[in-house]
């Protein structure tokens, strides 16, 4: 296809520099320069999507971020494939390939179009007040269905191949957009000493200037003095520029977030580059010149295609060289209609009409107009459009006191049209600053702050070009002297209006503050109108109408109810129009009906830039024993304990070369524990040193147990509640010295256990002399558990006595092992006779490996968290957090005997006080036994006494341990139930979706109930 | 991302710091003497202020030390911090008052 709608020459694209592209599958040619939207103008094409409700044809609104049509997929290959991009910031490049989206089966014909023939039943609320019958059709039938129907662009399948950067900077002014309003901020800013960032999210510094073919600034051509300034501030060593570069999010504190699109714009990005950077930047001060959006019109059939925003046709005539059409209608009620005209006509474009819905026309711009031999109509609208799939007419009346005359047909292929300008408030809503409504100008405007920042140029309603670059120094050199003095308050200020220390003598059409919200009048079939408000979202002014009917009075329900300015879009063509309508369907004014707050992001952002790094193999830390790579090596199979690769089991090659399932493995790990020795890693067990002279007094404290009697050399099992009285934690605690105790929590529980004990010992017992150190990652901890235990370690250990009356159960020697320091442990989690034998971490394989050599002889066994589970339930053993919930109190769970009950206060105690702690009727812990000893119960089951109960059946409680049981040879399960020592020995029901299984309760001890093997 | 005064280390980024709920609620000395009603009080019940708010903090990805804030729970910005133990400020300085430093 050829340029036909290419000026001869003009415009910032590179004609040395031809592009060819692909959009649905047909090549054009554009040129370096051009976004997707302009390449595409100029080869003539508008319908570039369906819409999102209706499936209406969908042209281009916009030039810029605020574009609601025009949404695109691009596609380097399947796994770079980003739908949902605007058009109009899509920078072309060689090979681009690029898509429409929500269309069936091509765009020219859609088969989703008779939802717009069908619109009479598809009012506001539609999907509220229909699908709602039968229950349940809405998840299996209506919600599939409309989603497969609407719908934006497809996410990729594959893994997202390319790389994302975050990054943290700093600096003192941060100015956002780099219009002229941003440009003389930067100027200013940096020329007063401040190290300057100045991000624009175009691919272009100059905003508006880009635009500019007439106007001059300091006596030079707008695009010159662009040029010239841009070279300045590039050579200044305090200021950054940031093309590319969206501020979309304005968070506490002046932290921005800043996403740079690094590679989106080339054919071929190098490997070294990023594909986006996440820039989290702390500005000391902030100047916002995020300038203004056009607003459209609100008249019947203003969505098709070739119906676009005045001052973006001209933006593309201007910037890109590509003619919006051939003859064009404009529809406006500001003087921007005929500043776009007058350019659009110079660029060889016939202009049909303007239609100003203003009945006073005058002014410089309509001046020229007229004298261009323009047929310009006040007082006059647009009714409607027609053409099937681009505008090919506009419908104009006349407007005569309030009453709209007849229609006049006017033939063209482009619709321009302009409402006035809305300043783009968003960051500074996101800041939390609170905007005041401007009667004067008709818009909301930046009112008091609440962050350090200030608003500059046409984002706070100053126009004009010299106005703006003056607005824009002034407040730039305020900024960069505030941001010297950091310390000083600057939360719920409203910045002085501040003079421009520099002149910037511009010459610019100016178009004055005219503007309308709202939707024009059309005097048709109001059922047959469709006037849109949001394009995105495809509201009409009929659907706000109909909100406001139906009782919304607040805009934020009006918004919810009709979804307006709900699109990805965020309503930064349609929220001020939606505001009118509601405004005038009510009688009140625009600022009673109020604004709804602007939210992160300003655009959609990808969620490669929030995941940054943080992916794969880096998307958690992995937290790995001394000994996990033996493990590995002897090919155990792994769990994830909170964030520790724990050895599940380790299955060997059976009968047959087969090897173990985990059923199999865990039972010979079982047996090769209860019958001669077994080792396993119990590396991961939280371990804290408490160490000072109170420390025993702390431990008091904060344990259930009573410590001053533990003689040092001995250990005792802890339980640590909370201040509630319920069980916290629990581990085995040696007292090595009377003011040094070697602390072990749960595996998952380390770090809160440790911040529990810091937060009494800092804020309710700081006179305690008392130091905390963790030191879970110093110790390796081998258990050797069985009844060859000893002999195993015996030759390792000559310093040590490890004979029973010289070392019994519950106690802790140091010494050495191979040379090592160790802190022996005689304890057991089996019920075996057993040690865990403590190493620094460093030497930790070295020493397994001496331990496994010297087991040998006895067959000893690698086991895993499986087998563990199961000896310590085999031992009635729990485990806190499977047999506790944090609503357990010792003795629900049979530690009653743990609780220092001459103590006259720990954690916790006196909440045990309380008569519901002893109520009889509480969940206990206890045994279970299944009728069939091959039935394995599932953890969690509730359990009911008479399971034929009318329903709700009474659930007395619940399985929160079952395992096979090698050993035994039954399964066991442990469970609370209420009073449930009370019914040991009756028997209970456990009702399974298939059936329901007969439990016996017993005592939760089912191996060596005399403890007699611990002391072996 | 708020900036957070640790009165220890200084000003650092919200995400180097944990809450811990309410400041100036002292463990009773003796939790025995106390009625149930007093004890669930002390364990339950919590001023939730709308305006000021005396709250701890604690600065765990850095000194690890508790310290207390006065914080505007309508506007979420901090107006001083101090240490441990001292006493909450009857008036904040009117020269950090709302500056959120």
């Amino acid at each position: 296809m050829t340029n036909r709608f290419r000026t001869p020459s003009g415009g910032r694209i590179d004609r040395a520099a031809p592009v060819s592209f692909r959009f649905d599958g047909q090549t054009f040619s554009g040129f370096k320069g051009d976004t997707l939207a302009s390449a595409l103008i100029a080869n003539g094409v508008h319908l570039v999507g369906r819409s999102f409700k209706y499936h209406r044809p969908r042209g281009f609104l916009s030039a810029g971020s605020d574009e609601p049509n025009a949404l695109v997929n691009v596609a380097r290959d399947a796994a770079r494939s980003a739908p949902n991009l605007r058009a109009t910031q899509v920078e072309i490049y060689q090979g681009l390939k690029a898509s429409s989206q929500n269309r069936w089966p091509s765009l020219a014909f859609d088969a989703g179009a008779v939802n717009d023939l069908a619109s009479p039943f598809l009012p506001s609320g539609f999907y509220y007040k229909t699908f709602m019958w039968p229950a349940g059709a809405w998840k299996r039938f209506y919600e599939p269905k409309i989603r497969a129907m609407a719908g934006l662009g497809v996410a990729p399948t594959v893994p997202d191949p390319d790389r994302y950067t975050q990054n943290y900077a700093y600096c003192d002014v941060l100015v956002v957009g780099a219009g002229p309003a941003g440009l003389a901020a930067a100027l200013a800013a940096s020329e007063n000493g401040a190290k300057v960032w100045l991000a624009d999210e175009q691919a272009e510094l100059g905003g508006s200037l880009l635009s500019e073919t007439s106007a001059t600034i300091e006596g030079m051509p707008a695009a010159e003095w662009l040029k010239a300034t841009l070279a300045t501030l590039a050579a200044r060593d305090n200021v950054t520029l940031l093309p590319r570069t969206t501020a979309f999010g304005y968070f506490p504190h002046n932290l921005i977030a800043l996403a740079e699109r690094v590679t989106e714009h080339l054919a071929a990005p190098g490997a070294d580059l990023p594909r986006e950077r996440l820039w989290k930047l702390r500005a000391k001060e902030v100047v916002i010149a995020a300038g203004a959006l056009e607003r459209p019109l609100v008249f019947p059939d203003n969505d098709r295609p070739g119906v676009l925003l005045a001052d973006s046709g001209r933006t593309y005539l201007n910037r890109y060289g590509a003619k919006p059409g051939e003859r064009a209608v404009v529809f406006t009620a500001c003087d921007a209609g005929y500043r776009a005209a007058l350019d659009l006509k110079a660029g060889g474009v016939t202009i049909a009409a303007i239609a100003d819905l203003r009945a006073e026309v005058s002014g410089e711009l309509p001046a020229r107009a007229l004298a261009a031999g323009i047929d310009v109509r006040p007082s006059t609208v647009v009714v409607g459009t027609k053409g099937r799939l681009r505008v090919a007419s506009a419908q104009l009346a006349k407007v005569k006191n309030g009453q709209v005359g007849p229609a006049e047909t006017i033939a063209c292929d482009v619709v321009l049209m302009s409402g006035g300008f809305t300043p783009s408030v968003h960051l500074f809503s996101q800041s939390r600053g609170k905007l005041t409504w401007d009667v004067a100008s008709g818009a909301y405007l930046p009112g008091t702050s609440v962050e350090r920042e200030r608003s500059a140029g046409a984002a706070r309603g100053v126009y004009g070009l010299q106005r703006v670059l003056e607005d824009g120094y002034a407040q730039g050199e305020a900024a960069a002297l505030a941001s010297r003095d950091f310390a000083s308050p600057a939360r719920g200020t409203t910045p002085a209006p501040a003079a421009s220390s520099r002149a910037f003598p511009a010459v610019a059409d100016d178009l004055g503050a005219d503007g309308f919200i709202g939707a024009t009048p059309h005097g048709r079939n109001p059922a047959l109108a469709k006037a849109f408000v949001d394009w995105q979202n495809d509201v009409t002014s009929k659907d706000i109408q109909l909100a406001t009917r139906e009782g919304m009075r607040s805009i934020e329900h009006v918004k919810r109810y009709t979804t307006t300015g709900m699109a990805t879009d965020q309503g930064k063509t349609s929220n001020m129009n939606a505001l009118g309508i509601v405004s005038e369907a009510l009688g009140e004014s625009v600022p009673k009906i109020g604004l709804t707050t602007f939210r992160p992001p300003f655009t959609p952002t990808t969620f490669g830039i929030f995941a940054g790094e943080a992916r794969g193999d880096l998307f958690d830390p992995v937290r790995k024993t001394a000994i996990h790579d033996w493990a590995a090596e002897h090919g155990a199979a792994f769990e994830d304990v909170s964030l520790w690769k724990r050895a599940h089991y380790f299955p060997r090659a059976g009968e047959g070369g087969r090897m173990e399932d985990m059923h199999a493995a865990v039972a010979r790990e079982c047996r090769a524990v209860r019958a001669s020795v077994g080792i396993f890693d119990a590396s991961t067990l939280g371990k804290i040193e408490v160490v000072g002279p109170d420390a025993a007094e702390f431990m008091n404290r904060i344990y259930t147990n009573a410590w001053a009697k533990l003689e040092p050399g001995r250990l005792r099992y802890g339980v640590m509640l909370r201040e509630d009285g319920f069980v916290m934690d629990d581990g085995v605690v040696g007292r090595l010295s009377h003011d040094r105790f070697h602390v072990t929590t749960t595996t998952g529980g380390a770090p809160r256990v440790l911040a529990h004990m810091e937060d009494y010992l800092q804020t309710e017992w700081p006179d305690l002399d008392v130091w905390l150190t963790s030191t879970t990652e110093q110790w390796s901890v081998i258990a050797v558990q069985g009844p060859k235990a000893r002999e195993v370690l015996r030759p390792l250990l000559p310093d040590i006595d490890l004979s029973k009356d010289a070392f019994p159960h519950m106690s802790v020697r140091e010494g050495s092992i191979l040379g090592v320091p160790t802190r022996l442990f005689s304890v057991s989690f089996t019920g075996e006779l057993g040690f865990e034998v403590n190493v620094p971490a460093e030497y930790g394989r070295a020493v397994w490996e001496a331990i496994y050599a010297s087991g040998e002889r006895f067959g000893i066994t690698p086991y895993g968290t499986e087998t563990m589970h199961v000896l310590r339930a085999e031992k009635g053993y729990i485990i806190v957090g499977q047999e506790t919930d944090g609503t357990a109190t010792p003795d629900d769970v049979n530690l009653g005997w743990a609780v220092g009950k001459a103590k006259k206060d720990f954690v916790g105690k006196r909440s045990l006080a309380r008569a519901a702690m002893s109520a009889p009727d509480r969940k206990q812990l206890v045994g279970l036994r299944t009728a069939d000893p091959k039935l394995v119960l599932e953890e969690g089951a509730q359990i009911v006494a008479d399971p034929k109960a009318p329903v709700p059946v009474p659930m007395l409680g619940f399985v929160t341990s079952s395992y096979a049981s090698a050993v035994l040879g039954h399964s066991i399960a442990l469970a609370v139930i209420k009073g449930g020592r009370a019914r040991i020995g009756q028997k209970l029901s456990v009702p399974m979706a298939d059936r329901v299984i007969e439990v016996e309760v017993v005592e939760p001890v089912f191996y060596d109930p005399k403890g007699e093997r611990l002391n072996a | 991302m708020l900036i957070i005064d640790c009165p220890w280390c200084g000003k650092r980024p919200e995400i180097e710091f944990r809450y811990g709920g309410e400041a100036h609620i002292a463990r009773p000395a003796d939790p025995s003497a106390l009625s149930d009603e007093e004890w669930a009080d002390f364990l339950y019940n919590r001023t939730n202020p709308k305006g000021l708010h005396a709250e701890r903090w604690r600065h765990i990805h850095g000194c690890g030390r508790y310290f207390n804030a006065l914080r505007d729970t309508v506007s979420d910005f901090f107006v001083t911090t101090y240490k441990a133990g001292e006493a909450r400020p009857e008036h904040p300085r009117p020269d950090v008052e709302g500056s959120g430093t």
